[in-house]
């Protein structure tokens, strides 16, 4: 118990072990958070299969596996971005964040023309084609809407708190020897990924 | 609980580097993976589709964690935490179906 | 805790004097960053909206007074019931414990400065004073507030023409305030402890705390999703719990109490550390069983989480489902049992001071009881059916939360006002305050068990006339709880302003907070204490006990 002097005296002294530890416990309320809705899906399915494979031949697999090496390659930039800037290489973290922004736009830019083709097709909540499906079919588009919609909005957050990480590295919060922050954007990244990994095969590989 | 290591742990402890490399290694296991997903959900399994296909992204998941997520370098306690976690989730999910499995 | 060497003369300017920006007056509270200036806000805005829910009890009572309409029509009657639940539960008993006192002695107890992330801590305080106002703002509103009740029942809650959406809102603003406070004591109980706090030596508040933050983190964010579902499928039309549309309304009821049930833990476990720190200063006695108290806050918070679904034993599930969670229901039980065991051990032989706090303490055990075997009575399947939605379960649930944490939350008052404002209140008529809030507070509520079992509905405007004397003796007693509550605060804001100067350590505590000035310097201890010791060391009064029963 010697060393715990250090971390107590927290107001000079900082706890990058505790700011991860709290980024992570943060995660796990976003785990939860989309949980919930695992839940709800896995009742759905379990209660009305066959329209749940029915619905999934509407969704473009081409689209969604696209999108998920956009993510998985998304994620390592994030994670190598560390990295660099470990070894003191700002200018190519800088850079690596920067690229995990883009993929981010490119994953946002692949859904909206998936969601626009599918209000295109007048498959949209409380549209009349979909109103017209049996039940199993309208939770199933539900359920998409709201799942990958939330999973859209932490995209958009994840872009922002990388934006902001940006700024710190330019004003010099960030460095090579003090990068927590950064470690926690690229967590909360990584997240981001996880639920991916999950929603794909769930969604877009019934068959 | 974990008693041992939270207070003993140095706030500056040395920073593990992970070597480029290592990551692009993970990264092609995850493409190879998401193909093997991919490829199986295509050929009709049945009802081992969505088993396989959640096998896969627990696999994917472990990667992702332990390696771009640092789990494997970081302290014993941030695993028990997960474990909590996960253990948690899954009790919500398989109780849920003490009722969805059975008839009502 | 023994060895530590504090000055006790040298006088610095309190946290109520100097704050942690340059700020004066209100600013310097509402932008401070000090946890203990963040409790105090969190004090003072929890006790507002408790007033106002007290406000809606009152009135529910006084409508109830005799049968049919007494005075407000039934409309009015279920949004008045439904704002009592919604700010008692969101805005009252969660935060009560944990973001008051967890925030003002939790970094104290175990001999930090603050908490590990002092600005998200006051954050949670802004996403708290803004869900609350949400809340009830939604009172004012062209429609009124929600009639759903506090349960958001589905498809009602989607079918509504009142203003549910602010509620649901304010629940889901409230819910990560909550969440984020969690995080923040977890961390701070990892990595804050002062040198040789080792974890069997934390104050067993602490413990409660540790629980309660666990399931802050990992049960919050699914009633967050299940409200934001709600929110969607009212506002765009999404078909998820609607059985319009195909969607399964116990599905939500799972997800509501999946949540709503650990959150009875998220507000008795602290409730419990509350009565584990009170017991032993005013018994002076060490604690009886300490591991076993603090593994059992782990247990319960572990076994809660497990036994939701004996809220909707008649709502249509499978029996599989009843079977399992009935069975469970009784397993949660233990735990609590094994602390009440301790702490009747520890006032055994002890040499009990019946000042005001332990008093307060008394009257928990005593309706904790109460309100635990009621709840046995309905985990059980078959007597469940007989009276699930009678005013027994209400009964119930207020002998828990109300005479449970309610309680604990008066006991915590009194126990740490004096190191709070540095002065004390008036123990004679703190006394009286006490007798009086606990004869009100039974009389108030015993009856609705006996109506219950003879079949009184509960959230019902009118009633039988063979109810009747139930309900005008409840309501009686709801007159003399609030005259209670009148005198109990009335005397505590009197103390606050100008109390007799309290001593440092006037109840002869031994956990931390009682060795930092009072009240404590805005950074808590001028030194960071090393421990020595397990908590409640209370083996010198025990020797000196002892030794006058030999000469004697």
């Amino acid at each position: 118990m010697s060393s715990s002097t250090q971390s107590a005296v927290h107001h000079v002294h900082r706890d990058d072990y505790g700011s991860r530890m709290g980024m992570w416990l943060f995660l796990f309320t976003e785990l939860i958070l989309f949980g919930g809705l695992f839940i709800v899906y896995a009742v759905y399915r379990f209660t009305h299969q066959q329209e749940f494979h029915i619905a999934a031949q509407e969704l473009n697999t081409t689209v969604g596996l696209v999108n998920t090496i956009i993510l998985l390659t998304s994620s390592m930039t994030a994670a190598m971005s560390i990295t660099a800037m470990q070894k003191g290489n700002i200018r190519f973290s800088k850079g690596l964040v920067w690229v995990t922004i883009m993929f981010a736009l490119a994953f946002m830019v692949n859904k909206y023309f998936e969601w626009s083709a599918k209000i295109h097709h007048d498959i949209y909540p409380g549209s009349k084609e979909l109103l017209n499906k049996p039940e199993g079919e309208i939770l199933y588009f539900g359920l998409y809407y709201v799942m990958t919609g939330l999973h859209a909005l932490h995209v958009i957050v994840g872009v922002v708190f990388f934006l902001f990480i940006l700024r710190h590295i330019t004003q010099g919060k960030i460095q090579p020897t003090r990068y927590v922050r950064l470690e926690n954007a690229a967590l909360y990244w990584h997240l981001v990924d996880l639920i991916w990994i999950f929603l794909f095969p769930l969604f877009y590989l019934i068959h | 609980m974990n008693d041992h290591h939270a207070t003993q742990h140095s706030s500056h402890e040395e920073a593990h580097v992970i070597e480029y490399g290592k990551y692009i290694f993970v990264w092609l296991s995850l493409i190879a993976f998401t193909g093997i997903t991919v490829t199986a959900a295509g050929i009709g399994l049945g009802n081992w589709t969505i088993v396989l296909a959640l096998l896969i992204a627990s696999a994917k998941s472990w990667y992702v964690m332990n390696y771009f997520m640092h789990l494997k370098y970081e302290d014993r306690v941030f695993r028990v935490f997960i474990l909590v976690a996960l253990i948690t989730l899954a009790i919500f999910i398989t109780f849920t179906f003490w009722d969805y499995s059975f008839t009502r | 805790m023994a060895n530590v060497a504090i000055p006790a003369d040298t006088v610095e300017p309190s946290y109520l004097e100097v704050t942690t920006n340059t700020h004066k007056g209100l600013l310097g509270w509402i932008l401070s960053v000090d946890h203990k200036r963040i409790g105090l806000l969190y004090l003072f805005t929890m006790l507002a909206f408790f007033f106002v829910a007290v406000g809606f009890g009152f009135l529910i009572r006084l409508e109830l007074i005799s049968p049919g309409k007494t005075f407000i029509d039934a409309q009015t009657y279920n949004q008045f019931f439904t704002l009592h639940g919604i700010i008692m539960i969101f805005l009252f008993i969660i935060p009560g414990l944990p973001a008051v006192f967890g925030n003002f002695f939790l970094p104290i107890m175990i001999g930090a400065k603050d908490v590990i992330f002092p600005r998200l801590n006051l954050l949670s305080w802004y996403l708290f004073i803004i869900g609350g106002l949400v809340a009830v703002a939604a009172w004012l509103l062209p429609g009124g507030s929600a009639d759903t009740g506090w349960t958001f029942y589905v498809p009602y809650s989607v079918r509504t023409t009142t203003n549910v959406l602010p509620a649901l809102i304010a629940a889901f603003l409230l819910g990560f305030s909550s969440i984020l406070t969690g995080v923040n004591f977890i961390t701070t109980i990892h990595r804050m402890r002062a040198p040789g706090m080792s974890w069997f030596r934390m104050p067993l508040f602490v413990w409660g705390l540790y629980a309660t933050a666990w399931v802050q983190v990992l049960a919050t964010p699914i009633i967050g999703i299940t409200l934001a579902l709600v929110i969607i499928e009212r506002t765009l039309g999404v078909g998820i719990f609607d059985p319009a549309l195909g969607g399964d309304p116990i599905l939500y009821q799972h997800l509501f109490w999946i949540y709503s049930h650990p959150a009875v833990y998220i507000m008795v476990l602290p409730a419990m550390g509350i009565v584990s720190e009170i017991i032993p200063v005013f018994a002076r006695r060490t604690i009886f069983g300490y591991k076993f108290i603090a593994f059992s806050s782990l247990a319960i918070a572990f076994f809660g989480s497990l036994v939701w679904a004996h809220h909707m034993f008649s709502a249509g599930m499978s029996d599989t489902a009843m079977f399992v969670f009935s069975f469970l229901t009784f397993v949660v039980s233990i735990p609590s049992a094994i602390k009440v065991f301790n702490w009747v051990s520890t006032m055994y032989k002890g040499s009990i001071q019946a000042d005001p706090p332990l008093l307060y303490v008394l009257s928990f055990l005593f309706q904790f009881s109460i309100g635990g075997f009621t709840g046995l009575m309905l985990g059980a399947l078959s007597v469940n059916i007989h009276l699930q939605d009678t005013s027994f379960v209400v009964a119930h649930f207020h002998y828990v939360m109300f005479g449970g944490t309610g309680f604990g939350i008066f006991a915590a008052m009194h126990y740490w006002f004096p190191k709070m404002f540095g002065r004390m209140y008036n123990k004679k008529i703190a006394t009286w305050a006490w007798a009086i809030v606990t004869f009100g507070y039974n009389l108030l509520y015993f009856p609705m068990f006996i109506m219950g079992y003879l079949g009184m509905p509960r959230r019902y405007y009118d009633y039988l006339p063979e109810f009747h004397p139930y309900h005008l003796a409840s309501t009686i007693g709801s007159w003399i709880l609030i005259l209670g509550l009148i005198i109990m605060f009335t005397n505590l804001y009197i103390g606050m302003r100008r109390g007799p100067k309290a001593p440092m350590n006037p109840w002869g505590g031994v956990t931390l907070e009682w060795t930092t000035q009072t009240p404590p310097i805005l950074e808590n201890f001028h030194e960071i204490p090393t421990v020595t010791t397990g908590p409640y060391d209370y083996s010198k009064y025990e020797i000196e006990a002892s030794e006058k029963k030999e000469t004697t």
